[in-house]
C-alpha cells in the first residue's frame, strides 16, 4: 500500500507518495530526484548509498523510506554550501581520494559521521569508520589521509 | 501492506497483539526481505523510537540493556566494555558502523542466528531475555529462547524488551572471539565466547564456553570439571570439549572439519582473554583484534 509522508532531506521537507516497502535509496534518487546518492550492489555491502540519518551512517538501499519519516536525512548534496565543496570534499580531491568517484558521496558521509563523533582519529579508527565503504579503484590510502588531513584541519580551526 | 510507528512501549504492544511484526534497526528484517529469504511481514510496525527501551541501566544485581540499545552504544558504553567485556566484544565486530549504529542487540537475539555475535556471551554470562506482550511480562534464560535457526520461542505478540545480566564476581570476566576471513562486514566462520572466574591461587573457579556458527542455536556447556585447574589446562580441555560437542555443517564459508577444527582454536583463546581479564588486565575491544584474528590493515 502508498502512503503520502514527508521526508526531510539536506533541511528540506519532500512529500512523496511511497510504498511501504520501498526503500530509501529509491526514494531518495527517483522520488526526490537527489541522485548524488548512488546504487551499487543494493545488498548493504558496499556502502555507495551511504546516506545520515540523524547524523548517524545508514545503507539506503536496505532502509524502508517510511521509517526514515521525521529524521533529519543528510546525502552528498548537503554536504556543499551551493557550488562551494566543504573542506573534506576539498581534501578527498586534492589528495586523489576521488578516481571513479562512484564511492565518493558514500565515503563523505561515512567520514562525516566519523569525524563528527571523532575528531582526533587514529588511522585505525579512520579505517574502521569507513570499513562500510568499498572502494575499487584508490586502495583507500588517500581517502584516510584526507579524512586526517580534515581532521588536523578542523581541530585547528 | 500496514506499517505504524510506534513510540510508546503500549502503542508497540498493542501493534503486535493485532497481528504486526516489529522492526527495529531493519539490518536483518529488511536485508533479507530484499533477498528474498522471507517477504516483508504484512503489518509491520518500527519500534526504534521508543526512548525507554535504549538505555543501559546498572542495578543492584547486574545490569539491564533496553532491546534498542544499539551495538555501537554497547561497543563504547563504559561499564559493558569493562564489566561486561565479552558483550562489547561481541557488538564491537558487528558489520560496519553503519550497521552498528541501527542494528540492535534486541533484534540480533530475536533474529536468532546461530552466527549471531552477541548470543554466545550473553549465554556464558547467563543474561536473561525480558519478554513482554499485552498479556504480561516474562523473564526466560537466552539460550533457551532460541529454538532452531531464526526461531525463538516467543509468541508472535511478545516483544523483547531487555537482557538482563547477572553482575560478575569481581575475580571473573567474560571474552568472545570470531574466526573471520576479513576485518568488516563479515560473519562468524565460528566463535567462541568464555566466562572465566579465578580463584585467589590463579586456579579456575568456574568456567563456561559459548560457541557460535557450530550447531543449529548457540549452545553453552559449563565445564565443572576444570575447577581448581589451570587456566592453561583448562583452556585446551575447552578446545577439545568445543571440537566434541560441535555439530557443524559445510557451506560456502567453510568446511565441517575446518569449522570443526577452529571452533577448538576460537576456545582456547576465548578462555585465555577471559582469563587474562577476570585477572584485572584490560584487553582492548574487541579481543579480535587485540589478538589479531583476522587479516591485518
Ligand atoms: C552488512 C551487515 C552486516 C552484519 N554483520 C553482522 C555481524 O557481524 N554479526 C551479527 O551478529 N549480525 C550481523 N548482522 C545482522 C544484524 O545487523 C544484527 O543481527 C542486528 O543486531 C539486528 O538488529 P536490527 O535492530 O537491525 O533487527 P531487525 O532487522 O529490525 O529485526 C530482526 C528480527 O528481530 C525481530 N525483532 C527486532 N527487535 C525485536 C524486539 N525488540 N522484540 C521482538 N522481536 C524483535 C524482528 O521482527 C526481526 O524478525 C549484519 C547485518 C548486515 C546488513
Amino acid at each position: 500500500m502508498s502512503e503520502s509522508i514527508h521526508l526531510t532531506v539536506n533541511g528540506v521537507a519532500y512529500p512523496v507518495t511511497v510504498d511501504q516497502g520501498r526503500n530509501l535509496l529509491s526514494v531518495i534518487r527517483t522520488e526526490i530526484g537527489l541522485t548524488g546518492t548512488k546504487e551499487g550492489c543494493d545488498d548493504c555491502e558496499c556502502g555507495a548509498c551511504m546516506v545520515l540519518l540523524d547524523g548517524q551512517p545508514v545503507n539506503s538501499c536496505s532502509y524502508l523510506a517510511v521509517q526514515a519519516q521525521g529524521r533529519a536525512i543528510t546525502t552528498v548534496e548537503g554536504l556543499a554550501d551551493g557550488d562551494a565543496l566543504n573542506v573534506l570534499q576539498r581534501n578527498l580531491l586534492e589528495t586523489g581520494g576521488v578516481q571513479c568517484g562512484f564511492c565518493t558521496p558514500g565515503m563523505l558521509l561515512s567520514a562525516t559521521a566519523l569525524l563528527d563523533r571523532t575528531p582526533n582519529p587514529s588511522d585505525e579508527e579512520v579505517r574502521i569508520g569507513l570499513s562500510g565503504n568499498l572502494c575499487r579503484c584508490t586502495g583507500y590510502a588517500k581517502i584516510v589521509a584526507a579524512v586526517q588531513l580534515t581532521a588536523a584541519e578542523l581541530r585547528n580551526g | 501492506m500496514s506499517f505504524t510507528i510506534a513510540t510508546t512501549l503500549d502503542d508497540a504492544l498493542a501493534a503486535l497483539a493485532a497481528g504486526a511484526r516489529p522492526v527495529a534497526g531493519g539490518t536483518d528484517l529488511v536485508v533479507g526481505a530484499r533477498h528474498g529469504k522471507a517477504p516483508l511481514p504484512e503489518h509491520l510496525v518500527a519500534i526504534d523510537r521508543i526512548a525507554e527501551l535504549k538505555t543501559v541501566t546498572e542495578t543492584a544485581d547486574g545490569v539491564s540493556i533496553g532491546a534498542l540499545v544499539s551495538h555501537h552504544q554497547i561497543e563504547t558504553h563504559p561499564l559493558l566494555t569493562t564489566a561486561y567485556a565479552g558483550l562489547a566484544d561481541g557488538s564491537a565486530l558487528v558489520g560496519s558502523p553503519a550497521t552498528r549504529h541501527i542494528g540492535t542487540l534486541g533484534g540480533n537475539i530475536m533474529n536468532a542466528s546461530p552466527a549471531m555475535d552477541t548470543g554466545a556471551p550473553l549465554a556464558v554470562m547467563l543474561a536473561e531475555v525480558e519478554l513482554r506482550s499485552v498479556r504480561g511480562t516474562r523473564r526466560v534464560p537466552i539460550e533457551a529462547l532460541w529454538s532452531a535457526p531464526g526461531r525463538t520461542g516467543a509468541e508472535p505478540d511478545e516483544l523483547c524488551v531487555a537482557v538482563h545480566i547477572p553482575a560478575p564476581d569481581p575475580r571473573a570476566n567474560t571474552a568472545y572471539v570470531r574466526l573471520e576471513y576479513r576485518r568488516a562486514m563479515e560473519i562468524a566462520v565460528v566463535g567462541a565466547a568464555a566466562f572465566v572466574a579465578l580463584a585467589d591461587d590463579g586456579t579456575i573457579a568456574a568456567l563456561r564456553v559459548g560457541l557460535t556458527a557450530v550447531a543449529p542455536t548457540i549452545f553453552t556447556g559449563n565445564l565443572l570439571g576444570q575447577v581448581g585447574r589451570s587456566v592453561a589446562d583448562a583452556a585446551a580441555a575447552a578446545a577439545a570439549l568445543s571440537m566434541e560437542h560441535s555439530t557443524p555443517i559445510s557451506d560456502v564459508r567453510a568446511s565441517e572439519a575446518y569449522r570443526r577444527h577452529t571452533v577448538g582454536v576460537m576456545a582456547r583463546r576465548a578462555v585465555e582473554a577471559a582469563a587474562r581479564r577476570a585477572a584485572g588486565e584490560t584487553i582492548a575491544i574487541p579481543v579480535n583484534r587485540a589478538i589479531g584474528i583476522g587479516a591485518a590493515s
